[in-house]
């Protein structure tokens, strides 16, 4: 039997989260590894295997590169096979350092981003394996998919 | 309860002022807030900076609604629960967030069952002395719609 296929779920803090947890039955049978800001969303995820990285927006240049360390050594490390992320700063590090391992990556933009896409999607869009609007009007009009959303 | 919460990142202090006006005027009303990092400090109300997660449930659940920014943690945790929400959208030209992604949000789901949209303080207070009127939605489902299960489970499958 070969071993389950392993996850990488990535999310930050507030809507983010929320929005990542609303997807987990889509992980049955795999092996997931959630990454996050808040060591307290483990009560989220009760028995789950949560890994923190420092919270930092784009605002923030250093907590910024600690964090992208930070989720580089996790990617390195761990090895996913597939990761999927709700946004935001992150989401973008851990798929952009996937690829460098050869993981299939999906964003799926946050349902927040009603008009247009998420600046951290649109930097993402041409590295990540696929990219989802949550509107199928902005899917349409940014040249991504639409399959749904967390509603 | 009303419970009025900012979300875990920044301050909202033009909502929480609204509200604690709206307060002022209203001492018999049960209400809660949790305004993030800020100086400006509620005089009528009682509050906290910040709380975890699981606090954050529990007075979700003791609330009989909530008021909140136009953040999509705040919507969907108050759908989860069955309570209607009262939102106000942060705008991008105050520095209350980023950009006006807020606005976009509060127009696109007004017209979901159990989220009434408020653009400004006027219309806050406005919508607080109607809350009695408020409906919630039927109780969202923990999970995500199955197209879109669906879908991602077919992308790790690969």
């Amino acid at each position: 039997m070969s071993r389950p296929t392993r996850i990488l779920a990535v999310a930050s803090g507030g809507g983010h989260w929320v929005q990542l947890l609303r997807l987990r039955p889509a992980f049955e049978g795999t092996h997931v590894t959630y990454v996050t800001v808040r060591r307290s969303y483990s009560t989220d995820i009760p028995g789950e295997d949560l890994r923190v990285v420092p919270d930092a927006t784009r605002w923030n240049k250093f907590k910024l590169l600690v964090m992208a360390t930070r989720i580089l050594w996790l990617v390195a490390t761990i090895r996913p096979d597939v990761i999927i992320s709700t946004g935001a700063a992150p989401g973008y590090f851990a798929i952009r350092f996937g690829g460098w391992f050869g993981a299939r990556t999906c964003w799926v933009d946050s349902i927040a981003n009603a008009e247009e896409l998420s600046l951290s999607g649109r930097k993402i869009r041409s590295h990540a394996t696929r990219v989802l609007s949550q509107w199928p009007d902005v899917a349409a009009a940014e040249g991504v998919e639409h399959a749904g959303s967390v509603l | 309860m009303i419970f009025v919460t900012v979300g875990y990142q920044m301050s909202f202090d033009r909502m929480i002022e609204a509200v604690d006006a709206w307060a002022a005027d209203h001492p018999d009303a049960d209400v809660f807030a949790q305004i993030g990092p800020t100086d400006h400090r509620p005089g009528h109300l009682p509050f906290t900076e910040f709380m975890d997660p699981a606090e954050f449930v529990q007075r979700v659940r003791e609330s009989t609604v909530l008021v909140a920014h136009a953040g999509m943690g705040s919507i969907l945790t108050a759908l989860q629960y069955g309570k209607p929400i009262v939102v106000m959208p942060r705008r991008g030209d105050l520095q209350e967030t980023r950009n006006d992604h807020q606005l976009a949000t509060a127009r696109k789901l007004a017209d979901r069952p159990g989220i009434e949209v408020a653009m400004d303080e006027t219309e806050l207070a406005r919508a607080l002395d109607r809350l009695q009127n408020l409906e919630a939605a039927p109780t969202l489902p923990s999970t995500a719609s199955p197209e879109l299960i669906a879908h991602l489970k077919d992308f790790i499958a690969g």
